[in-house]
């Protein structure tokens, strides 16, 4: 037991804790974890969290828990009034709704696309596969965000402008996701089991959907995941393209919100507090898939 | 027929080890020799092509179109003059574009270089075995990646506030004077710093994580038995085992780097497209759309993406031959 513990007593509470100060770096044998490895992880912590915290404190107790000598820290009692006038300045409601269409949408047509893809380029042979591969992995590099104005007239031409397809087509294209379901379906996908259901006479498609897919559901469900997250919080391209404020994701409402900031600050904190409150609920439940999912990605890649 | 076969060994995926017998009968259909027919060979494409057919549209070829647009006077509701290379002569003299890409550097080197070291040190310290409570410290450190980027520049507006900020108040406390973090070139760039540092530290924080967790527990067991201390440790074995994912993160930093635009557009209600009446932290992505759709000017803001481009091709270069380096140093 002993002998697990000291394996764990890591480098970084002699380099960093308090401990490297007694410069017995060699022979400092400690049994457990330290309180200074506690306080360090709980000072991480909590400016995690304070942010939004803090967010959250204004957007209750009203703007003046700003101008309050000391600041205000705690939180108050008027979230809800806070709430309703943020729902009623902005189509807010609205707003969550279409962030919630367009992630949706993206996260689930892209993720099974980037499994199928990753399935093509893990599992079946053809000619120019590791061409096309190569050009997946070189277009990770290039950020679109310097093309916005090609692609601003492209959604123009097709007259998609002030539209939310707008929005979720373009995104459907991710090379990161191609690449992270490729890992996975390699090492999970037993070539085997592929073997015997071709010679069952199976083919390529009905190999994907009923055992590729199945057995790197957890990974196509953490890529959603990821994707959503990023979709959410897309803010350039959603606020280029969309003019009409029905139409707003709510990072662009907020943006409108935040126009109003010298009217009520507590508004615009209301607003960033409810833009962020539905990943805050998934996170709650699935936050421990997600961390070992974007773990897991950084392991493999 | 094949497809209850395919049904029954996705059970067995799940399930372990199957009963052997449901192997042991091949369907009568599946005696048929295995010819690949057309539709099988095109299948692959045909896989693939959802990813390759939205990345020309939405990609490739606006990215090919960057530079035709960039040869313009480009007016997306008036007339477009073919001017050659004007708009980037123009460009190059442009203070405007310079101080754009000062500050982009900037913010990029401020926040990610103690970013980076603050996500290698924070590794370390979740990197035991014994280590209570670790899924609530690792989730903890997620919680700003979730957080919307739009929100988390409002808020920490008001953190750097110079009337009603907390670190005014902190400073105040302290008996310094307050500081007007919007109205230095410095200053806003801590500011913004501070919201990308925030956003990404902790994710940075489980992708260094992994990595530690990927080395085998000998490899430090033999260096302590050795003598080694822990410092000795960190620069002899932990960074060169993590450097792959360092040069990774250094490039995703990079990039994301180069596209701030979020946060300098909503630092402050008032700062505009210019964050600043003297553009004190207007980035590369900024200025190109203050360009582009703040003033319609559809071929100058296109030089401004060529720019870009030519930039990140730089550090993809530079990315590999720190790669093909490090795979020699191996």
């Amino acid at each position: 037991m002993s002998d697990t513990i000291d394996e764990a007593i890591p480098q970084a509470l002699r380099e960093i804790g308090p401990a490297t100060k007694t410069k017995k770096r060699s022979g400092g044998r400690v049994g457990r974890v330290g309180w200074p490895v506690y306080v360090m992880l709980g000072i991480a912590t909590l400016i995690s969290v304070f942010p939004l915290y803090y967010m959250f404190v204004i957007a209750s107790a009203g703007a003046s828990a700003v101008t309050s000598v000391p600041p205000r820290l705690y939180p108050g009692l008027n979230f809800f009034d806070i709430a309703a006038k943020v729902f009623d300045t902005v189509p807010f409601f609205q707003s969550l709704m279409n962030s919630v269409i367009v992630s949706l949408a993206v996260a689930v047509i892209a993720s099974l696309l980037c499994a199928l893809a990753g399935f093509a380029f893990a599992k079946l042979q053809f000619p120019g596969r590791n061409t096309l591969f190569l050009i997946v992995i070189l277009t990770m590099t290039v950020p679109s965000q310097l093309s916005v104005i090609p692609q601003y007239l492209i959604i123009s031409a097709l007259g998609w402008v002030d539209t939310l397809q707008a929005l979720i087509v373009p995104g459907l294209a991710s090379a990161f996701g191609i690449f992270w379901m490729r890992q996975h379906m390699t090492t999970t996908l037993n070539d085997e089991l592929m073997q015997a259901a071709r010679i069952d006479g199976a083919n390529s498609w009905q190999i994907f959907w009923r055992i590729g897919l199945p057995v790197v559901r957890p990974a196509v469900f953490v890529l959603g995941l990821i994707t959503f997250t990023s979709v959410w919080n897309d803010f350039m391209w959603p606020f280029i393209v969309l003019k009409s404020p029905e139409l707003f994701t709510v990072q662009v409402a907020l943006k409108q919100l935040q126009a109003n900031r010298t009217i009520d600050l507590a508004l615009s904190m209301g607003g960033s507090f409810l833009a962020t409150l539905p990943l805050l609920i998934v996170f709650f439940f699935v936050g421990r898939r997600m961390v070992a999912g974007i773990m897991d990605g950084a392991f493999k890649g | 027929m094949s497809a209850t076969i395919a049904t029954a060994t996705t059970a067995d995926i799940h399930n372990g080890p199957a009963p052997q017998k449901k192997r042991g009968r091949p369907p009568r259909d599946g005696r048929r020799p295995i010819r690949q027919h057309w539709g099988e060979r095109i299948a692959p494409y045909a896989y693939v092509a959802p990813f390759f057919v939205i990345f020309i549209v939405f990609g490739l070829f606006p990215l090919l179109f960057t530079f035709y647009v960039a040869l313009f006077d480009w007016n997306p509701i008036g007339e477009q003059t073919f001017v050659g290379l004007a708009n980037f002569e123009r460009l190059f003299q442009d203070d405007r574009f310079w101080n754009a890409l000062v500050n982009t550097f900037g913010i990029f080197l401020i926040s990610t270089v103690p970013q980076l070291l603050l996500a290698l040190g924070l590794a370390h310290l979740l990197n035991h075995a014994a280590l209570k409570m670790a899924n609530f410290f690792r989730m903890a450190l997620l919680i700003p990646y979730i957080t919307s980027v739009a929100a988390t520049a409002i808020v920490f507006a008001q953190i750097f506030d110079k009337n009603f900020g907390l670190i005014n108040w902190v400073l105040g406390a302290l008996g310094l004077p307050a500081v007007n973090f919007l109205a230095s070139q410095v200053g806003s760039w801590i500011v913004i710093s501070s919201m990308v540092m925030w956003r990404w530290f902790g994710y940075n924080t489980l992708l260094y994580l992994a990595g530690l967790q990927a080395l085998p527990r000998e490899m430090y067991e033999a260096a302590s038995v050795d003598g080694a201390s822990g410092w000795q440790q960190f620069i002899h074995l932990t960074i060169p085992s993590l450097r792959p994912i360092i040069i990774f993160t250094v490039i995703m930093s990079t990039i994301g780097g180069l596209q701030i635009f979020t946060e300098p557009l909503l630092v402050s209600p008032e700062s505009g497209l210019t964050c600043g009446g003297g553009r004190q932290c207007q980035t590369l992505a900024l200025f190109l759309y203050e360009q582009g759709f703040g003033q319609f000017k559809f071929g100058y803001g296109s030089a401004i993406g060529v720019a870009l481009f030519v930039i990140v091709v730089v550090v993809a270069a530079l990315n590999f031959f720190l790669s093909t380096r490090t795979r020699k140093a191996r």
